[in-house]
C-alpha cells in the first residue's frame, strides 16, 4: 500500500523531470550541444508566468502562452548571440559559453526580480483523485498527459514534416545537410526555439507542483534533466520521458526505503550501474564508430 | 607560444599589476556620513554576506537593515559611520577575500558574516587582526568558539546578536515540554547538509531525550530539494502531532504545502529561520495558520521600536523586514551604543577599539527590536529572551 | 648550421611551451614575493594566492583528462574533497606528533593525493568503460556521491586514535579529543599551514609530472587514443591502461590541490566541492586552451581574481563576470582572429627559417 503510494509520488516527480528532459534531449539530439542554460530558461519562464498570473491577473492559458513566447524569443536570442558564433568550435567551448549564459540569466533574474522567493499561484487544479485509498494528484496526471502529448507531437513533427526531416538530417550530418540545400542555421534556431518553448511549459508544470520561484530555481532541475536525458539515452525523445520517470521513481524509493540523507547519492549510484549495463542509456542508440 | 596564451598572459599581467597596485579598493554599497566631512571623522563598519547566489535574500536583508541603521544614526549627529557590505555568496573562500578587501578599505569594526559556514572561516582572522566583530545571524558556535564544542576556547572578540544554534535547539525542546498542548508525539524534519539546521537538531534531540520527550520520526532533506512527499508521509505514518522544523522558510513553505495536500493535521514549530514566511510574494497565509516559531523578532509586534523600524524599512526598501534584517539593525545600534559609552573615536586603531568594545559589550544592557534587556557573555553569546510567535490570521502574534 | 646548445634547445618550438609555463610560474613567484616583502600587495590579493595555486593544480590535472585524454570529467571537485578532507584528518592527527608545519603540510598533501589517486583508480574502472557524454555524466555522478559521502562523515581523534561515524554522530571522544570532521559542519578547527611557497612548489611539481607524462611514450599513446581510438587500438596501444593512468594522475593532482586548499582555512564544508566547483575548474581549463598548461595557469589566475577585482561593481559584479566569460569564449574562438593570427605566425616562422639559413 505504501509502496504504491510512493510509486505514484515517484511518477509525479518523474513526470516533471521528464518534461524538462524532453526539451534538453531534443536540443542535444539535433544541435549536438548540451544547453546548460536550459534550466535557467525554465526559471525565466516561471517568473514570466508568475507575473502574468499574479500582477496581470491573466487566466492560465494566456499566461502560459506569454511565457512560451518570451522563452522562445530568449532561446533564439541566446542562440544567435552566444552559440552561433561558436558553431565551428569544439562542443566543449559551447558548453562553457552555455555556463556563462546560465550565470548571466541567474544574476540578471536576481537583479530584476529580487532575491526573495515568490510563491506561484494555484492556477492549475490542485486536488487529487482518490482511488481505493490511494490519491493521485490532478497535477501529476496533467503533467504526464502533457508529456505524452508533447512526445507524440514532437515525434510526428520530426518524422512527418519537412522541417522535422531537415532537423533529423542536421543531427546526422550537418555537412551533408547543407549540400542537400538545408539552411542549417535556420534549422538550429528553430530547434532552440522549440526547446525553449518546451522549457516554458516545463516551467509552469514545475512551479505548479513545487511553487517556489527564485533566481537559482533552474540549477537543480537542470542537472536532474541532464541526468534523466542521459539515463534514457541522449537524443532519444521517448528515452528522455522514460529516463525522467525512472529518475523520479528511483529518487522517491531511495528516500523512502533507504535513507533520506543519501537519496541523491543513491540515485546517482543507480545511474552508474545502469550505464555500465547499457552504456548508451536505456533507449539510446549504439554508436557505431567508423574507422 | 600561441597567440591565445600570449593575449591572456598580457591581460592577466595587466590585471595582476592593477590589482596589486591599488592598495585601497573602492566602495561596494557604501553608506557615507551625512556631513560630507573627510573620511577621517567616520568609523568604518564592514560586513560580508551572500548578496548573490542561493542565500541572497538573507545577505540583502542584513545589508539593507544595517545601511538603514547607519543612516538613522548619522542623521542624529554625533559620531558618524561609514558602512560597506561585501558579497561572499555564503562561501568560506569568498568570505575570507571579502574580509581582506574590507581590511584594505580600512574597516575598524566588523558586522561579521551573515552565514555560519563563512563566519567559521573568518573568525580566526578577526582574532589575528584584533578586530571586534558582532554578527547579526551567523549562529553556529564555531563562529565564536575556536573549538565549536568547547566554550573555553572562545575568541573573546567575536559576538553574536542572534541565539546560538545549540541554544535554539534546547530552548525549542524546553518550550515543547512545557506546552504539551501543541502535541506530544514529536516529528522532526531538518536539512542534513546545513550547518544551522543540523546544529539546532543535535541539541534539540539531546535536550528532548533529557526531558523525556517522545520523538517519533526524524526526516531529512538536502539543498535544492523540492519534493517532500516521502518525508511528510513518513511523519504522518509515525503519528506525529507536532512537527519541529529547524529550517528556513522556503523549504518550510513546500513542506506545509505537501502536508496540506496529504491532509496531515499537526502543529508545525520552527526557529528563527522561519521568520519571513508570510512576506513571500504570493504566499497563501492560511497555509501557515497555527505555525509556531521561536524567534526574537516579529514584524507585526506593536511595540514602538519595532513598529518604527518596520515602517522605516518598508518605506526605504518596499518590503517587510525579516529576522535577519532586525538582528542587523540591532547590531549596528548596539555597536553605536558601545562606541558612545566607551568614547571610541575614529582615529583609534582596530585593536584599541576592540578592547573598549569588548569591555562595553560584556557589561552593558541593550534594548532593540530583537529583545529588551539584551546582554552578552564574555564568550560572545547573547542573552535575550526567546519569544514564541504563532501565525494567526496572516499575522505574527505573540504566543506567550 | 644552427648552434645546438642549451638555450636553443630550451626555446625550440618543442620545449617552448614547457619552458614558458615554468618561467611564468617562477617569475610570478619572484615578483609576488618581493611585493609581499615590501608590503605593497593588498590584503585582498594576498588572500587569493593560495586558492589560486590550488585551483591551478586542479585545473592542470583536469587538463590531463579533458585536453589530453579527450574525456569530459565533471567530477574533479569530488576528488578535491577526498584529498582535502584526508589532509585535514592527517594534519589534525599529527598536530602534536609533527609540530613542524611545513613537514606536516607535506605529509598531508602526500596523503591527500594518495587517497584521491586511490579513489581515482577505483572510479576509473566503471568510468572508462563509457564514452563521450555518458562518461561525463558518470564522472558528475561520482563527484556528487563523493561530496554526499563527505557531508555525512564524522571523524574524531583522541588518545585512543581515530573514530569514524557515518550519517549520525555516534562518536564519544575521550579526554583531550577533538572532532576533525563534523558532517555538514565540515572540517573544523583546521590549523592553517598552507603557504604560497608550498602552492608554487606544488604547481611546479604538477607541471613536471604532467609534462613527463605527456611527452613520454604513455603520453603519446594517450593522444593517439584521443585522436582516433580505433586506430590506436590497431597499432597495439593498450587503450585502457593509458587512459587509467591519465585519470589517476588527474585525480591525484586534484587531491593535492584539495589538500592545499583545505589547509588554508580553519573551516571548510564539503558542499564547497560540488558540481558548480567542478564546472568552474572546467571553465578555467577550456578558456586556457585544451592541452595548454600555460594557458591553464593564466586563465585560472584571471578567472579566480576577476570577480574579486570586480567588487567595486557591487550588485552588478556577477552579471558582468558572466558577460566577460561569454565574451572571452566568443573572442578566443573567433574564426577571423584565428586566421589573422595564424597568418602572422606563419609569416614569423617563414622569416625565422629564412634567417637561419
Amino acid at each position: 500500500m505504501a509502496f504504491l503510494s510512493y510509486l505514484i509520488s515517484g511518477l509525479g516527480l518523474g513526470s516533471v523531470y521528464a518534461i524538462i528532459a524532453l526539451g534538453y534531449s531534443m536540443v542535444y539530439g539535433i544541435a549536438k550541444m548540451l544547453n546548460f542554460a536550459h534550466g535557467d530558461i525554465i526559471m525565466v519562464g516561471a517568473y514570466v508566468a508568475f507575473y502574468m498570473l499574479s500582477s496581470f491577473g491573466m487566466p492560465v492559458i494566456p499566461a502560459v502562452l506569454v511565457s512560451i513566447v518570451v522563452c522562445l524569443v530568449l532561446g533564439v536570442a541566446i542562440e544567435k548571440l552566444a552559440y552561433k558564433p561558436l558553431r565551428q568550435a569544439s562542443s566543449l567551448s559551447v558548453l562553457i559559453t552555455a555556463i556563462g549564459v546560465s550565470y548571466f540569466l541567474q544574476n540578471g533574474a536576481l537583479l530584476l526580480w529580487g532575491a526573495d522567493t515568490k510563491i506561484f499561484p494555484n492556477a492549475l487544479p490542485q486536488g487529487s483523485l482518490d482511488i481505493g485509498g490511494l490519491s493521485v494528484s490532478y497535477l501529476s496526471m496533467i503533467t504526464i498527459a502533457v508529456n505524452i502529448i508533447i512526445m507524440i507531437l514532437l515525434t510526428l513533427f520530426i518524422n512527418k514534416t519537412k522541417t522535422g526531416r531537415a532537423m533529423r538530417a542536421c543531427s546526422e550530418d550537418k555537412g551533408a545537410a547543407t549540400l542537400m540545400g538545408i539552411n542549417v542555421n535556420r534549422i538550429i534556431s528553430i530547434t532552440f526555439a522549440i526547446g525553449s518553448g518546451l522549457a516554458a511549459i516545463a516551467a509552469v508544470l514545475l512551479v505548479s507542483s513545487y511553487p517556489s520561484v527564485y533566481p537559482t530555481l533552474g540549477s537543480m532541475p537542470g542537472i536532474k534533466a541532464f541526468t534523466a536525458a542521459v539515463f534514457g539515452g541522449i537524443g532519444s525523445i521517448p528515452g528522455a520521458f522514460l529516463g525522467g520517470l525512472l529518475l523520479g521513481i528511483i529518487e522517491i524509493f531511495a528516500r523512502a526505503y533507504i535513507s533520506t540523507q543519501l537519496s541523491d547519492a543513491i540515485v546517482f549510484a543507480v545511474l552508474i550501474v545502469v550505464l555500465l549495463i547499457k552504456p548508451t542509456g536505456l533507449l539510446g542508440k549504439k554508436i557505431n564508430e567508423k574507422v | 607560444m600561441n597567440y591565445k596564451s600570449f593575449m591572456k598572459g598580457g591581460m592577466a599581467a595587466l590585471m595582476a599589476m592593477s590589482l596589486a597596485a591599488c592598495s585601497s579598493s573602492t566602495g561596494t554599497t557604501t553608506t557615507t556620513s551625512s556631513s560630507s566631512a573627510a573620511a577621517g571623522g567616520t568609523i568604518k563598519i564592514g560586513s560580508s554576506g551572500p548578496l548573490t547566489g542561493d542565500a541572497a535574500v538573507y545577505g540583502k536583508a542584513v545589508a539593507n537593515a544595517a545601511a538603514l541603521a547607519v543612516e538613522e544614526i548619522n542623521a542624529q549627529g554625533g559620531q558618524q559611520y561609514e558602512f560597506k557590505a561585501e558579497d561572499d555568496q555564503a562561501d568560506a573562500e569568498k568570505a575570507v577575500t571579502a574580509y581582506n578587501n574590507l581590511v584594505d578599505w580600512g574597516m575598524q569594526v566588523s558586522l561579521g558574516t551573515v552565514t555560519s559556514g563563512a563566519g567559521q572561516a573568518v573568525s580566526p582572522l578577526y582574532k589575528e587582526d584584533g578586530i571586534f566583530a558582532l554578527t547579526p545571524s551567523a549562529s553556529s558556535t564555531g563562529v565564536i568558539f575556536k573549538d565549536m564544542a568547547d566554550s573555553s576556547t572562545a575568541y573573546g572578540n567575536v559576538f553574536q546578536m542572534c541565539f546560538t544554534d545549540p541554544n535554539q535547539g534546547s530552548a525549542s525542546a524546553t518550550y515543547l515540554s512545557t506546552h504539551t498542548n501543541l502535541g506530544t508525539k514529536i516529528g522532526v524534519i531538518y536539512r542534513s547538509d546545513d550547518n544551522y539546521s543540523t546544529g539546532i537538531n543535535t541539541t534539540f534531540t539531546a535536550k528532548a531525550k533529557e526531558l523525556g520527550l517522545d520523538i517519533v520520526s526524524s526526516q531529512t532533506f538536502q539543498n535544492g530539494a523540492t519534493d517532500f512527499s516521502v518525508q511528510v508521509k513518513q511523519l504522518a505514518a509515525a503519528g506525529a502531532d507536532v512537527i519541529f522544523m529547524p529550517i528556513y522558510y522556503q523549504p518550510a513553505t513546500l513542506i506545509l504545502q505537501e502536508a496540506k495536500k496529504q491532509g496531515v493535521k499537526a502543529t508545525f514549530f520552527g526557529c528563527d529561520g522561519m521568520d519571513g514566511i508570510l512576506s513571500q510574494d504570493g504566499f497563501d497565509a492560511t497555509l501557515a495558520e497555527g505555525l509556531y516559531m521561536l524567534t526574537p523578532f516579529s514584524a507585526d509586534s506593536t511595540d514602538t521600536k519595532t513598529a518604527a523600524f518596520v515602517k522605516a524599512y518598508k518605506a526605504k526598501y518596499n518590503e517587510t523586514p525579516n529576522q535577519f534584517a532586525a538582528d542587523a539593525y540591532d547590531a549596528i545600534y548596539a555597536i553605536a551604543q558601545g562606541v558612545k559609552a566607551g568614547s571610541v573615536t575614529s582615529s583609534m586603531k582596530a585593536k584599541e577599539i576592540t578592547d573598549v568594545l569588548v569591555k562595553q559589550f560584556t557589561s552593558m544592557t541593550f534594548n532593540g527590536v530583537t529583545g529588551s534587556n539584551v546582554t552578552w557573555k564574555a564568550t560572545g553569546e547573547v542573552s535575550k529572551d526567546p519569544r514564541a510567535i504563532v501565525v494567526k490570521s496572516g499575522a505574527y502574534v505573540s504566543a506567550e | 648550421m644552427k648552434k645546438n646548445n642549451f638555450f636553443t634547445n630550451m626555446f625550440s618550438r618543442q620545449m617552448r611551451g614547457r619552458t614558458t609555463s615554468f618561467l611564468i610560474v617562477i617569475i610570478a613567484y619572484a615578483v609576488l614575493q618581493t611585493m609581499i616583502g615590501t608590503g605593497s600587495l593588498t590584503r585582498l590579493f594576498t588572500s587569493l594566492l593560495v586558492p589560486i595555486c590550488a585551483y591551478i593544480v586542479a585545473a592542470i590535472g583536469l587538463n590531463m583528462n579533458v585536453g589530453f585524454s579527450g574525456e569530459l570529467n565533471l567530477g574533479q571537485a569530488g576528488f578535491m574533497a577526498v584529498g582535502g578532507f584526508t589532509a585535514a584528518i592527517v594534519s589534525g592527527m599529527l598536530a602534536t606528533a609533527v609540530p613542524n608545519e611545513i613537514l606536516r603540510l607535506f605529509i598531508a598533501i602526500i596523503c591527500g593525493s594518495a587517497m584521491s589517486a586511490l579513489f581515482g583508480l577505483l572510479i576509473s574502472i566503471p568510468v572508462l568503460k563509457l564514452q563521450g557524454d555518458y562518461l561525463a555524466i558518470v564522472t558528475l555522478a561520482f563527484g556528487q556521491i563523493l561530496m554526499s559521502v563527505v557531508t555525512n562523515l564524522y571523524v574524531g581523534v583522541d588518545a585512543a586514535g581515530l573514530h569514524f561515524s557515518f550519517v549520525t554522530n555516534n562518536i564519544t571522544l575521550g579526554e583531550g579529543g577533538t572532532m576533525l570532521i563534523s558532517g555538514p559542519m565540515g572540517a573544523t578547527g583546521i590549523s592553517k599551514i598552507s603557504t604560497f611557497t608550498a602552492g608554487i612548489v606544488l604547481i611546479l611539481v604538477s607541471l613536471l609530472i604532467v609534462y613527463h607524462l605527456i611527452y613520454s611514450k604513455e603520453g603519446r599513446a594517450i593522444q593517439a587514443c584521443r585522436d582516433n581510438r580505433i586506430a590506436a587500438e590497431t597499432v597495439g596501444i593498450n587503450v585502457s591502461r593509458t587512459k587509467t593512468l591519465a585519470f589517476v594522475v588527474s585525480a591525484c593532482l586534484a587531491g593535492a590541490a584539495g589538500a592545499l586548499y583545505v589547509l588554508n582555512y580553519t573551516s571548510v564544508v564539503a558542499t564547497k566541492f560540488d558540481f558548480n566547483t567542478s564546472i568552474l575548474i572546467l571553465v578555467y581549463v577550456v578558456l586556457g586552451g585544451l592541452g595548454n598548461m600555460t594557458g591553464t595557469i593564466v586563465a585560472t589566475t584571471l578567472l579566480v581574481a576577476l570577480p574579486e577585482m570586480l567588487r567595486f561593481l557591487s550588485t552588478y559584479r556577477m552579471l558582468i563576470y558572466a558577460i566577460v566569460l561569454i565574451v572571452m569564449m566568443l573572442v578566443t574562438n573567433n574564426e577571423k582572429l584565428k586566421t589573422m593570427l595564424q597568418k602572422m605566425k606563419n609569416k614569423s616562422n617563414k622569416n625565422k627559417e629564412e634567417t637561419a639559413e
